[in-house]
């Protein structure tokens, strides 16, 4: 009796352990936006490949006046966001909440952050360094770029985030405060408005699982 | 006749737990307190993005207000800073900042009184109301 009972109690361990375990490997992130299948075949087998959305590639200037890629993130996972440095409304919230991943991911070269600013008027690459310096960001690993409008709205649109130049919105400039999560080949993989606690936690989560499958 | 008991008693009831609620707070008045929490819904509108729920600032870009020093050296100046923002270099609890703040110019002598109430007693050390009047002279007696 006894010992069939602490059969039972190894059993019952052994299968909560292994659901665990199991639930923590296959947990996948989404794809966002619209996939394309090209079919092919291989060894006289048809495979179907996937292809996902991906962000185009972009060039920017960055605080230190310096022109970076898509080249400088591929392969690496990164956080992007549109917010500009004289903005009253959700920026300093969505700044606030992202300065947290970046601290608790400074020096892990496998993530970057990447913040553009929509006030192309005013948000030189002077400006956007000393905002960076303000903010606590004392690494490469979070760039802040500006660009030309039509470059900037542009890929904004690629990322599924709303911009727009307006007068009647705070600070002259409409836009949602996404954190966009993209993996290393530029496809969009998440999406969590900044300025909410619940959704912010689960960017957490959800990069902890990003990295997991880049591994 | 037993009804009127049955009252009596929930009405001492409540009397007594009013009693032990406002004895948590013995130096601040129920004015001060209904400033204090109007003031609270204005704050998370107009000052929280860039001032923190807990009034903890950001960085070096947005000071905290948390200061009792500064609060209390600068108390007629607080509704200018509000109605009119703030610019050039200042000293918050030890650090130096230099951003602009932009002037929130639709709120009222009344919207004022609430938020800066909420401010000095909730971040700071007051345990009075920051009156109309108060916002209303010091407004007349901005740079
Ligand atoms: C857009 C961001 C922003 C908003 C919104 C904002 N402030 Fe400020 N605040 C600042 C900045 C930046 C400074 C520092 C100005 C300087 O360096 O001269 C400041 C300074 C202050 C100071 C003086 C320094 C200190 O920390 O005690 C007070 C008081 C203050 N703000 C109160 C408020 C109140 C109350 C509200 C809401 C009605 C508010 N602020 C809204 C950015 C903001």
């Amino acid at each position: 009796m006894r010992n069939n009972l602490l059969c039972a109690f190894g059993l019952a361990i052994a299968f909560l352990a292994s659901g665990c375990s199991d639930s923590k490997t296959n947990k996948r992130l989404p794809h966002i936006g619209n996939h394309s299948t090209t079919e092919k075949v291989v060894d006289g087998k048809t495979v179907i490949d996937t292809n996902y959305y991906q962000v185009p590639e972009f060039r920017f200037l960055n605080q230190d006046s310096v022109y970076i890629s898509s080249a400088d993130f591929a392969d690496k996972i990164y956080i992007t966001n549109f917010f500009f440095t004289h903005c009253p409304s959700i920026c300093p919230t969505m700044q606030r909440n992202l300065l947290q991943v970046y601290e608790k991911y400074k020096d892990d070269n496998r993530v970057a952050f990447l913040s553009h600013s929509i006030d192309f008027k005013y948000d030189s690459p002077s400006v956007l360094k000393s905002y960076a310096d303000k903010l606590g960001v004392t690494n490469q690993q979070w760039q802040f770029v500006t660009g030309e409008k039509k470059d900037i709205y542009g890929i904004a649109d690629h990322y599924y985030v709303y911009t727009k130049e307006d007068e009647s919105a705070p600070g002259g400039y409409d836009h949602q405060g996404y954190l966009v999560l993209i993996d290393g080949q530029r496809h969009i993989r998440g999406a969590y408005d900044g300025t909410n606690d619940e959704q912010v936690k689960q960017l957490f989560e959800d990069l902890a699982i990003l990295l997991e499958e880049n591994k | 006749m037993i009804n009127r008991a049955h009252t009596l008693s929930i009405i001492s009831i409540l009397f007594s737990v009013l009693m032990i609620v406002f004895s948590c707070q013995p130096n601040v008045s129920i004015e001060t307190a209904q400033y204090a929490v109007n003031g609270q819904k204005l704050y998370v509108t107009h000052c929280q993005n860039c001032h923190g729920a807990k009034g903890e600032g950001l960085g070096n870009l947005y000071p905290p207000l948390t200061d009792t020093n500064f609060l209390n050296q600068n108390r007629d100046k607080l509704a200018c800073i509000v109605k009119n923002g703030l610019s050039g270099s200042i000293e918050v609890s030890g650090k130096i900042y230099d951003t602009e703040m932009p002037g929130i110019p639709e709120l009222t002598p009344v919207d004022i009184a609430y938020i800066l109430t909420y401010v000095t007693t909730s971040f700071g050390n007051s345990t009075t109301t920051y009156t109309q009047e108060e916002v209303k002279k010091s407004l007349g007696e901005c740079l």
